[in-house]
């Protein structure tokens, strides 16, 4: 199926990017029909680290799927289990403790952030810069240190459980938040002078990519893909979960649809998630981190849909179950996938110079695609 | 619109339509034959705007397929669950990529792992399996692979 390299019957060249690619991140192959530099098609070819998680996850019990799903979005883990836990609590009506409420959205607002300063050191350096993303790993390496501490993992947390958190925090926490909030503050402006108000960067990524809002919500993209052209589409704000509907933040929007309204979408979204871990982390409840929970977990016969808001976009898992220890079919939605399926749209017509700008800033995480 | 307002506007569309009650969401279950005028009617139609697809997927129930497709409106912020029954023997259904144009890679997915046929849809081909692979559909109850399964 996927051609050999050279041109076609009209006369165009077919090239390969990936799947060993330092700009696809990840094993991601694209077969990309050019017209001179002009992109004529992108063709996805997914499925190099497919593990068919969904298949896998039809064995294991409720306890045990929630460290697969680490493995997916492996820069969102901590979300990614935050609506595995939500979903067995919404089929059981287990009531999580306030305390275990607030922890895991301080975790879920560290994990956007560090998702988010990783995306932005990677865009920088597919662009042709490799300072910020020293830049971008200083502040990563602090909230990183934060999870070690407290979760005991740096990437797949599987912090979260069914009734709460796995364990309680670590006694330097809160003060290890607030130098990081600290540091974050004097350095944020640092992101702004280097790459947000550099010509370079702006002219790059201005005008490219530009998809429009009814196309964005055609295409099912979610997460800053959809809010860069415009459209609310944040799941904490218009079905809130946890105790998202309590706290302050504003959605973020921007109205351009292009790479760099994607960008300014996430820029400013790192800002909001300061702003909910500031109104939270001298408000921690006193309590228990976890509810008393049966040894065996059996969600009653039924269908169940619980979305979050990850740092890439709407995550959605979809359990059907026949009132046993494990799922009988389990389905994830992940953002990914759809974000994704608008690259083509985009790039048609672009130069094949933009197309690391579009994938930059549709910000794919392969394992999160190919599940 | 609450379920049973939409339950009301949906009868008035497709009177045929059966409901599933209980869970979060309306459940519609349809007949396959009439999916794509249904789709298109909850597309269109002014008061439901269903203009968001963020879930299709497919089950197997062994003696049957049932397509599930998700749906919202980005608008009035309601959703639904549309369920169709598919014969195993011959599991087909009209694609909807040109309603909602995130059902070509997804249908693409349940085709590779359920082998649901997608009528006119414009490119049905594999998309996570590697080139070559031989028709067996990896998420059916009765695929199994005693070398690459891991089973616990």
């Amino acid at each position: 199926m996927v051609e050999e390299l050279g041109t076609n019957t009209e006369g165009d060249l077919i090239i390969n990017v990936g799947p060993q690619h330092p700009a696809t991140h990840g094993v991601l192959h694209l077969v990309i029909t050019l017209n001179g530099e002009t992109i004529k098609k992108v063709e996805p070819h997914l499925g190099y680290i497919h593990r068919s998680i969904e298949k896998m996850c039809e064995s294991l019990t409720y306890r045990q799927y929630i460290y697969v799903t680490s493995r997916m979005d492996y820069l969102s883990s901590h979300i990614n289990n935050h609506a595995c836990a939500l979903i067995v609590e919404k089929g059981m009506q287990i009531e999580v403790p306030p305390r275990a409420q607030v922890i895991r959205v301080l975790m879920d607002e560290l994990t956007r952030i560090a998702s988010h300063e990783l995306w932005w050191g990677s865009m920088a350096m597919d662009l042709g810069a490799f300072t910020p993303f020293f830049h971008a790993f200083r502040e990563r390496e602090a909230i990183n240190e934060i999870m070690e501490e407290t979760c005991g993992a740096r990437l797949t947390m599987n912090y979260m459980v069914p009734g709460g958190v796995l364990d309680d925090l670590h006694p330097d926490f809160q003060r290890k938040v607030k130098e990081f909030i600290s540091l974050y503050k004097r350095k944020i402006s640092e992101y702004d002078e280097i790459v947000t108000g550099n010509i370079i960067f702006q002219n790059r990524m201005k005008g490219v990519g530009v998809i429009s809002a009814a196309d964005a919500i055609s295409f099912g993209c979610s997460g800053p893909a959809l809010r860069g052209s415009g459209v609310s589409c944040d799941i904490r704000k218009i079905y809130p979960y946890e105790i998202y509907d309590k706290i302050e933040f504003d959605e973020v929007l921007e109205t351009a649809g292009d790479s760099f309204a994607r960008y300014m979408v996430r820029i400013r979204e790192m800002n909001q998630s300061i702003r909910i871990i500031e109104q939270l982390i001298d408000n921690i409840p006193e309590g228990d981190f976890q509810a008393k929970t049966k040894a065996v977990l059996k969600l009653p016969k039924g269908e169940f849909y619980q979305r979050v808001e990850t740092a890439r976009g709407e995550f959605g898992i979809f359990i059907v179950s026949e009132g046993g220890t494990n799922p009988y079919r389990i389905k994830f939605r992940s953002p990914g996938f759809s974000n994704l399926s608008a690259l083509d749209h985009m790039a048609r017509g672009s130069k094949i110079g933009d197309l690391v700008a579009m994938m930059g800033t549709l910000d794919l995480v392969i394992p999160d695609i190919d599940r | 619109m609450d379920n049973e307002e939409l339950k009301l506007a949906i009868t008035a569309l497709l009177p045929t339509a059966n409901f599933e009650e209980g869970g979060e969401w309306l459940n519609i279950l349809i007949e396959p034959t009439d999916w794509l005028p249904f789709a298109q009617q909850l597309r269109n139609e002014y008061a439901l705007h269903f203009d968001y697809m963020f879930c299709l997927t497919c089950i197997d129930w062994k003696t049957h397929l049932t397509m599930v497709y998700h749906l919202s409106s980005t608008k009035y912020r309601h959703n639904i669950v549309v369920k169709a029954k598919l014969d195993k023997a011959k599991p087909d259904i009209e694609t909807v990529c040109h309603i909602w144009r995130t059902a070509e890679f997804h249908e693409r997915e349940v085709y590779e792992m359920f082998g649901v046929n997608f009528l006119h849809h414009p490119d049905l081909r594999l998309l996570i399996l590697p080139d070559g692979w031989e028709g067996r559909n990896p998420l059916l109850k009765d695929f199994d692979d005693p070398v690459n399964m891991i089973k616990l």
